[in-house]
């Protein structure tokens, strides 16, 4: 038979690629969370099914409670960045200059230097600041200066889709609602704000995740003393991949329901502002 | 009128202090990278000494080599494999595309630790042990989600007709792609590539879980230098500050070639 050339077969490398790459990966996930290691007489290793590794962890208190402050700085962090980050795209989008294209530029600058690097700028910067007198209380603000460097991070992640969203509301909207008697914090509330709400659903995932599993800014700047969720997938995955797989499921299901409440698996929303 | 001119000033300056944040590391790092002192805190003279040592430094010149080798190797296999994918996918029936659509959004949407701890893993339960082709597949499956998510909305935008006509014409349906469909899609295919190169100099995570032992790039010999600091002396440390400002100056000035360039086109095509 001769092969005959398609468009449909140049997608064909890639299926093969997400079979292999992605689907299987978390199909084997989902298998190590749900079994255990036994090592019987002999010395070889085998599987077992067990619900075990949720039980094991659930009722450690102190990884409970680690999981508690993690999402407390998560949540900590995407509400500094939404506060800081709506009112930059909402000035900037509303502005009439002609060069605000170059301010948001600068705004998404940093994101390309590489983020240790940049993260080891904030450190320095710390350690300037806490040699004087006035700021000594930043050597042990671990907590404090773990959530600056998230917000200083992924601050950028949050502006993006904001000022997109924000952008395209049509203007006339804002028109109608003064001539129907709106003042400006009515024509905020009832027109721009409901109007935006995809650009925040969007901005808040891509912020809350990182800040959830990033721990080379909590590693930095929180000397060690700060542990995030991610920290124990990788300490997990150094001695123990049955629980490392348990957490990462955990972290899995939750992306997964928070992606099908936003609708996030048909947009092109999050594209990390890939088209600017 | 003077409400206006407060609330206009007080936007600027707001705006102003939230930049002036997000760049005065940065700055700090340029000011003392010229400086001959080893701690910031310090002030000494104007030197170059910092610039010598990075330059001088076989360890940090392998790790950016690493970095900046990795990055085009994997942007460049990402695009070739996700531009043939989104075509691909695109002129599939309804369910094949939703069904590759979906495995498509898992990477973009998912904790980047979990991609990576599934496909280690995975990779080592089958007997394959880390080397250079599992770090590649690992920043491969970073990045190729992104250049599918850049090409698929110029597919759409495409006309569909155009594709036809050249096969009416007589084109073989390869020639077509080359001639007719690649030349419209190329925009994306290239914001694409470019966004697969940031993700891949900037990432971590998925180079901690995937890489050879002892293959190391800036973020994680940057990393390792900074919190595990025993073997590492202020002068490793001081060297970044040199690279920091490197980097920093060379962003700066493709931001501004571009932004030249593409005026410029502009200029020529009215």
């Amino acid at each position: 038979m001769k092969f005959r050339f398609s468009r449909k077969t140049l997608g064909i490398p890639y299926a093969v690629f997400l079979l292999f790459f992605v689907i299987i990966p978390m199909l084997v996930i989902l298998f190590y969370a749900f079994t255990t290691t036994e090592t019987d007489a002999s010395g070889a290793e085998h599987f077992s099914f067990a619900l075990s590794n949720f039980g094991k962890f659930f009722s450690d208190p102190t990884k409970l409670s680690t999981i508690v402050y993690s999402l407390v700085i998560a949540l900590v962090t995407t509400v500094i960045c939404l506060l800081i980050a709506y009112p930059v795209a909402y000035i900037l989008a509303m502005s009439k200059l002609k060069k605000k294209f170059v301010i948001l530029m600068l705004f998404v600058l940093p994101m390309w230097i590489n983020f240790v690097l940049r993260v080891n700028a904030l450190r320095e910067i710390f350690n300037l600041l806490s040699l004087s007198p006035a700021f000594e209380w930043l050597q042990s603000a671990n907590y404090f200066k773990t959530i600056f460097g998230m917000v200083f991070d992924f601050l950028p992640f949050m502006i993006l889709p904001l000022y997109t969203t924000i952008m395209k509301i049509d203007k006339s909207l804002y028109e109608a609602s003064s001539d129907l008697g709106g003042n400006a914090l009515t024509t905020f509330t009832r027109v721009t704000l409901p109007l935006s709400m995809p650009g925040i659903m969007s901005g808040v995932t891509m912020v809350f995740l990182p800040s959830m599993t990033n721990y080379v800014v909590s590693d930095m700047l929180g000397n060690a003393k700060v542990t995030i969720i991610g920290k124990f997938i990788y300490d997990y995955f150094c001695n123990d991949w049955h629980m490392g797989s348990m957490v990462a499921l955990i972290l899995l299901i939750v992306v997964f329901l928070s992606t099908l409440l936003t609708g996030g698996f048909g947009s092109e929303e999050n594209v990390r502002g890939a088209n600017l | 009128m003077k409400h206006q001119i407060l609330g206009k000033s007080l936007k600027a300056a707001f705006v102003g202090l939230i930049l002036l944040l997000m760049y005065a590391p940065i700055l700090l790092l340029a000011i003392y990278s010229f400086n001959s002192v080893n701690n910031i805190g310090g002030w000494g003279e104007f030197s170059l000494v910092h610039y010598e040592k990075l330059f001088n430094d076989p360890v940090i010149l392998n790790m950016i080599g690493n970095t900046v080798v990795l990055a085009l190797l994997s942007a460049l296999l990402s695009t070739i494999l996700g531009t043939a994918g989104a075509l691909g996918m695109y002129y599939c029936k309804k369910r094949v595309k939703t069904a590759m659509t979906v495995a498509n959004q898992i990477p973009v949407i998912n904790a980047e630790i979990v991609t990576a701890l599934a496909l280690t893993i995975t990779f080592v339960s089958v007997g394959i042990g880390r080397s250079y082709f599992t770090l590649l597949i690992g920043h491969m499956v970073m990045c190729t989600p992104f250049v599918v998510l850049s090409v698929i909305p110029k597919l759409k935008q495409m006309d569909n007709s155009l594709y036809e006509a050249a096969l009416d014409l007589g084109a073989s349906p390869f020639k077509a792609l080359m001639k007719v469909v690649l030349p419209q899609i190329i925009p994306g295919v290239i914001s694409g590539f470019m966004l697969a190169i940031t993700l891949s100099l900037d990432d971590y995570i998925v180079t901690v879980y995937t890489r050879p032992s002892g293959f190391e790039t800036i973020s994680t010999y940057v990393y390792n230098a900074t919190t595990k600091g025993n073997k590492h002396t202020a002068a490793t440390l001081s060297s970044f500050w040199a690279l920091t400002t490197i980097i920093f100056v060379l962003i700066v000035l493709f931001v501004l070639g571009s932004n030249l360039l593409g005026r410029k086109n502009k200029e020529v095509q009215k």
